[in-house]
């Protein structure tokens, strides 16, 4: 009975999504600009475009401080380091997305004098570098012993063996842990308000304030306009369907994965 | 090491040389993930010295005074932080209290009484709840959720139970209740999964010797299952606590931005992070800034703490699960 309480708001939230995100869903949304009010109409390309490119960014900070340090827990660190390495990123990753809006603010949109799609990337990419840092350690750890002992007999360095024996063996996982990031971070609002800031057009250089998905939805749901709400249904779908498809990507992935490296 | 004391042992037999490591590799590879692991502490030095650094004006001004203070007038450049401090502790303490007992029904409901064809779809919903992004919950809640307690629900509270002080006013649908409904929503798959992996850990030599004393299987859930993982639980419901405190969005889309203090849950309120979202891209001057940036420390420094009791209490219980390890 419990289980059914439970599941009823995400039957809700699903059901209101479809219902109004599909008829307000037309191929206008993926080709054209928000229009202005007023003229019915218009798409939030350049915003689906934005979040792609932040995610990018993102990707470009997270991805490899987030393997390699990693790797480090995994293979190379002291005991002590690797303490204080793995508490870091356990705060980190309790880290409210706000607070990640304000300091990437102080950090980079202050000196530059400007919002910008660096400080977005930046922001989404920090909030990445915990969980892929955890889920790359898992990964590696689960590659079993007797392989490295093995590739060192063969005189093998040590990070040829990182790069070709283990982080290869576990590639599966670790690619996992990193579109799991992303799912989380595609989603996110807070930290770009008061850096990507959003942007009603194309965003030609990435250091010029950039659209994202979660910021038009929060903009147009906040806004007075019925047309303006019909968009942020449709948005919300999108982005929905976008962060669904990421996790069920990672559950085909898992699956292929288990009878090499149990879970 | 190995290799080159194999070597030296071997002397000049030549296809050994061919394993001698480059030891240049193996250096600049160690470096550079070290450089990395480094980052991360680095990473977390710059998050603290930048909130702390950003405060440093409204800490200097008002003091332990920003504490209590409950005026928030950024036109006098007058800022106290108690109706956001009040806002976050209501709502996220409401939207536990809200979630708690349905996600521990759920958990005990999918860890001991569900036929496996119930089971697996289950758990799939929920984890889908969790991937749905705080903003599109906002979205929701706006539209469909504010509306409908606004049409039914409030009016009743305010009327029936309006002598109490947390149900004076209303007629607002954007509201700290409303708020404390939509966080309940968001942090439900969180607590839900923790307390079910809790629960599933229980040994079943538990239930099997509650089994044999007769008890019934509320009785067996009460005493070997619930009684055991007490401490899991609570920490389940910690980092429940802790997505509550540092919910963003959602909360600010549909809790009303008001800086008035009011005890009212009828009226609309603010949270530390709801007034960071609000006003931190228009603020006016440096103060309000600083204001704005020492409620972001004091944000984190909850949720730190809450995260990292709720990690200490799951871990104890995690061990237990384990005692020879």
């Amino acid at each position: 009975m419990c289980a059914g309480v439970v599941i009823a708001p995400l039957a809700l939230v699903l059901f209101y999504l479809i219902k109004a995100g599909a008829s307000s869903l037309d191929p206008h949304f993926f080709t054209q600009l928000p229009k202005p009010v007023g003229e019915a109409g218009g798409g939030m390309a350049n915003a689906v475009v934005g979040s792609l490119t932040l995610l990018g960014l993102g990707g470009l900070v997270g991805i490899p401080i987030g393997v390699l340090g990693g790797v480090y827990l995994s293979e190379f660190g002291t005991r002590r380091m690797k303490w204080a390495v793995r508490f870091a990123a356990d705060i980190l990753s309790g880290t409210p997305s706000i607070v990640w809006g304000i300091v990437v603010y102080a950090l980079v949109v202050l000196p530059m004098a400007g919002y910008s799609a660096y400080a977005g990337g930046l922001a989404l990419g920090f909030m990445m570098i915990p969980i892929i840092i955890r889920t790359t350690e898992e990964m590696l750890a689960l590659v079993p012993n007797s392989y490295r002992e093995a590739a060192f007999a063969l005189g093998i360095p040590h990070w040829r063996i990182v790069l070709n024996i283990t982080l290869k063996m576990a590639g599966r996982g670790v690619i996992t842990g990193i579109l799991l990031a992303a799912a989380r971070v595609a989603g996110e609002t807070a930290p770009l308000l008061f850096t990507a800031f959003g942007n009603s057009f194309w965003c030609r250089r990435l250091s010029e304030p950039i659209a994202a998905l979660p910021l038009q939805i929060y903009v147009y749901a906040i806004s007075p306009y019925d047309d303006w709400h019909r968009q942020a249904w449709a948005g919300a779908l999108v982005l929905i369907m976008f962060a669904l498809a990421l996790n069920i990507g990672v559950r085909v992935m898992t699956r292929g994965n288990a009878p090499r490296l149990a879970r | 090491m190995n290799a080159s004391a194999i070597t030296g042992k071997t002397g000049s037999a030549t296809p050994l040389a061919l394993a001698r490591p480059g030891k240049g590799g193996d250096a600049a590879f160690r470096l550079l993930s070290w450089l990395m692991g480094m980052m991360v502490l680095v990473l977390l030095a710059v998050v603290g010295w930048i909130l702390c650094h950003g405060s440093r004006f409204a800490i200097a001004k008002f003091g332990w005074q920003f504490l209590v203070h409950t005026n928030w007038n950024p036109v006098e450049g007058d800022f106290g932080a108690l109706p956001f401090i009040y806002g976050t502790f209501v709502s996220s303490f409401l939207g536990l209290l809200i979630a708690l007992p349905l996600s521990l029904g759920t958990a005990i409901y999918l860890a001991e009484l569900a036929p496996g064809w119930v089971r697996q779809p289950a758990i799939s919903m929920i984890e889908m709840l969790s991937a749905i992004p705080s903003v599109v919950f906002g979205l929701w809640g706006i539209f469909v959720l504010v509306p409908w307690l606004q049409a039914g629900p409030y009016p009743a509270l305010a009327k029936y139970f309006g002598f109490v002080p947390f149900f004076q006013g209303g007629g607002y649908g954007q509201c700290m209740l409303s708020a404390a409904v939509i966080i309940a929503i968001m942090i439900l798959p969180i607590i839900t999964s923790i307390s079910r992996e809790v629960f599933r850990a229980v040994p079943d030599s538990q239930r099997e010797a509650a089994f044999a004393m007769g008890a019934t299987r509320w009785e067996v859930t009460q005493l070997a299952v619930l009684r055991y993982s007490a401490r899991g639980i609570f920490g389940a419901a910690m980092l429940g606590l802790g997505r509550a405190l540092g919910e963003t969005m959602a909360v600010t889309m549909v809790i009303g931005n008001s800086d008035q203090f009011s005890m009212s849950l009828l009226k609309p309120g603010n949270t530390l992070a709801s007034g960071i979202a609000n006003e931190f891209a228009e603020t006016t001057s440096e103060i309000h800034r600083s204001a704005l940036f020492e409620l972001g420390l004091m944000l984190l420094l909850v949720t730190v703490a809450t995260h990292l009791l709720a990690r200490l209490l799951i871990g104890a219980a995690g061990a237990r699960r384990h005692p020879g390890a």
